[in-house]
């Protein structure tokens, strides 16, 4: 019989997710197919998605979008579908001999109908090695206009199902978008779909901004911005677009700021006198506090998912290394000690590890670690990389990596953890400094 | 680093300082710079039309006659010998035009990371302030900032550019800004 999922709808976007009553029912399994992500993996699973039903445009629009978020984690292989006969309905059984010959392990079956300003999409995964449905069919209701964001939803599940992972395509990202020559760059923030679809501009171009960082909730940005001439902080509503300063003081230096888990505090780095320590603001009150009182550089904080520490960058070693302390403060714990030098550190959603940037000799790195300091490992190289940012299920780093001279430009890349499936962004512009949101609801 | 001509003339200079012709200074102004007219930004605000051709009282004789920037080693905020030659200049300077305010904004080559070259930008340029106050100018007289590795004033990826970029440059206007 089929088992209810109830997913919570989305309040702001209509989109809703229920399960469909509809086709035949799922059996249980006890093996589901699966494939393991470890590093050793080499062969991508095969994969089916054959031109899905309903209304013709939008259904392989849908279509495109679903099989771009699978086989671009480099996990799936789609295999070409044109020597399988098209099933006449969504309903109708699967031929499962039919895609075993084609070497297929996987199958979506999906149906996209239009009316008016709003879509629902149904779909199904099929295990073709044991011939059966891999869970529930599931309906998706949206507007039109989310018709992405319904694709993404289909792929997330299909993506947990086969992986065992949470899922994170239904995201975005924000970033800073760089024009104009190497020394008077111009740059903006915008706010993206995780895949580069639907960017929306978040700021003009008249001051200086740098390193936007989402809130848990996806609600609010954190940045620094030049408006007032020395850098400070500002908070964004993203729905609005409407912003306002949480520091004002320029008699000082305030930047890197990052949101607690809850989104009350905002932990940061302020400068005073030419020393940097790390401050933490509560976000309602704007009342701070210095959290390091150390003669050498602090910076790049970024809270542990339980919100009850703190990792951060300081030199007070003499060299960049990277420290965790408590959200009270007091005497923090080295956490690197490799060769080279190590900033800008971020701990990843599932709490576990610490995503970095390490400086040996003249390339530039991207690495993970875990909280200890123990298994470091170095997923990229370059002549600059900087600035990871995990995705919502923590099995994706985004990044900015620099290529050099004069004419150098900053471009997002992405990785998965184990170091493979390095990509470039979809992207016609240079962009720096991502910052991956959560989950979409 | 300074070349040997360089520190050929700014010792003459420290002699005779008023009257000597100082070298071209290693960095272009920023006037390509989209924000010049932001806040605290790298903005030349000096009186270009109502000044007596020559005059020493204006912020573009600070810039290319008393040498506005001073540049630090790889990784380095302390001053140099060289960068105290030419802060002691600005430093004088500043004294006989008390209508003039600074702001010092520090800057770091692109290696490194966003945040720590902010801090970094600003230590220099602290080193910067505190060195024109010990030489008296007033504390008040002077802001300073951070543009880390936003603003290089050359674009190659090579130590001949990042050693000019290593810097902190002091930019003075009389209108208040820097109060």
């Amino acid at each position: 019989m089929f088992r209810k999922l109830i997913l919570a709808p989305a309040l702001l976007m209509a989109l809703s997710v229920s399960t469909g009553v509809f086709g035949t029912a799922a059996h249980a399994q006890d093996t589901p197919l699966r494939i393991e992500i470890t590093d050793g993996i080499i062969e991508p699973m095969t994969i089916a998605i054959p031109q899905f039903h309903g209304t013709p445009d939008l259904a392989a629009k849908v279509r495109s979008v679903v099989a771009d978020d699978l086989t671009g984690t480099g996990l799936f292989r789609e295999v070409p579908s044109d020597s399988v006969a098209k099933a006449a309905s969504f309903s109708e059984a699967v031929s499962y001999d039919d895609w075993r010959t084609i070497d297929t392990q996987a199958l979506v079956s999906a149906e996209v109908t239009q009316n008016g300003d709003n879509i629902s999409v149904r779909f199904r995964l099929f295990d073709i090695i044991s011939g059966q449905p891999q869970g529930d069919g599931m309906q998706f209701d949206a507007r039109a206009a989310d018709w992405r964001r319904a694709a993404h939803k289909i792929a997330d599940q299909v993506y947990v199902r086969l992986t065992g992972e949470k899922p994170y395509f239904d995201s975005r990202v924000a970033f800073v978008q760089e024009t104009g020559p190497k020394n008077a760059r111009i740059k903006r923030i915008g706010v993206m779909d995780y895949d580069g679809a639907n960017i929306l501009w978040m700021t003009d171009s008249s001051s200086l901004v740098l390193a936007p960082k989402f809130s848990a909730d996806g609600r609010r940005l954190l940045f620094t911005s030049y408006d007032s001439g020395f850098p400070q902080i500002q908070v964004m509503d993203v729905a609005t677009v409407t912003s306002r300063a949480l520091t004002v003081d320029q008699g000082s230096m305030a930047f890197a700021p990052s949101f607690s888990p809850d989104g009350r505090s905002v932990v940061y780095s302020h400068e005073k006198g030419g020393n940097t320590d790390i401050w933490l603001m509560d976000a309602g009150s704007g009342a701070q506090r210095s959290l390091t009182t150390a003669p050498s550089i602090e910076t790049s904080p970024s809270f542990s998912p339980d919100g009850r520490r703190i990792v951060f960058e300081s030199d007070r070693s003499g060299t960049p290394q990277l420290y965790i302390m408590p959200v009270e403060g007091g005497e923090p714990t080295r956490i690197s000690f490799g060769d080279g030098r190590y900033g800008s550190p971020v701990w990843s959603p599932k709490g576990d590890m610490i995503a970095f940037t390490k400086q040996i000799g003249d390339k530039f790195h991207i690495g993970v670690m875990r909280t200890d300091g123990s298994s470091e490992k170095m997923l990229t190289e370059s002549f600059l990389d900087e600035g990871p940012t995990w995705a919502p299920n923590g099995r994706v780093v985004m990044f900015t990596r620099v290529t050099p001279g004069g004419n150098g430009q900053p471009r997002l890349h992405s990785v998965d953890i184990t170091g493979r499936n390095m990509r470039p962004m979809k992207l016609d512009f240079a962009a720096s400094d991502p910052s991956w949101g959560p989950l979409m609801p | 680093m300074m070349n040997a001509a360089m520190k050929t003339a700014l010792s003459g200079c420290l002699l005779a300082l008023a009257a000597c012709a100082q070298p071209a200074p290693p960095v272009a102004p920023p006037v390509a710079d989209p924000y010049a007219s932001v806040g605290g930004g790298a903005v030349f605000q000096g009186d270009l039309t109502g000044g007596t051709l020559g005059s020493q009282a204006t912020a573009e004789y600070f810039q290319s006659g008393v040498g506005n920037t001073v540049l630090f080693p790889a990784d380095q905020t302390t001053l140099t010998p060289d960068a105290r030659n030419v802060l002691a200049r600005q430093a004088e300077w500043l004294t006989q035009h008390g209508n003039f305010s600074a702001i010092v904004q520090g800057h770091a080559e692109e290696t490194g990371t966003r945040e720590y070259n902010l801090a970094l930008g600003a230590r220099r340029a602290s080193a910067v302030q505190e060195y024109l106050v010990a030489q008296g100018v007033a504390p008040d007289r002077i802001r300073t900032l951070s543009f880390g590795k936003e603003r290089p004033a050359e674009t190659c990826s090579e130590e001949t550019c990042y050693a000019k970029n290593r810097r902190a440059v002091t930019i003075v206007n009389s209108s208040g800004a820097g109060a």
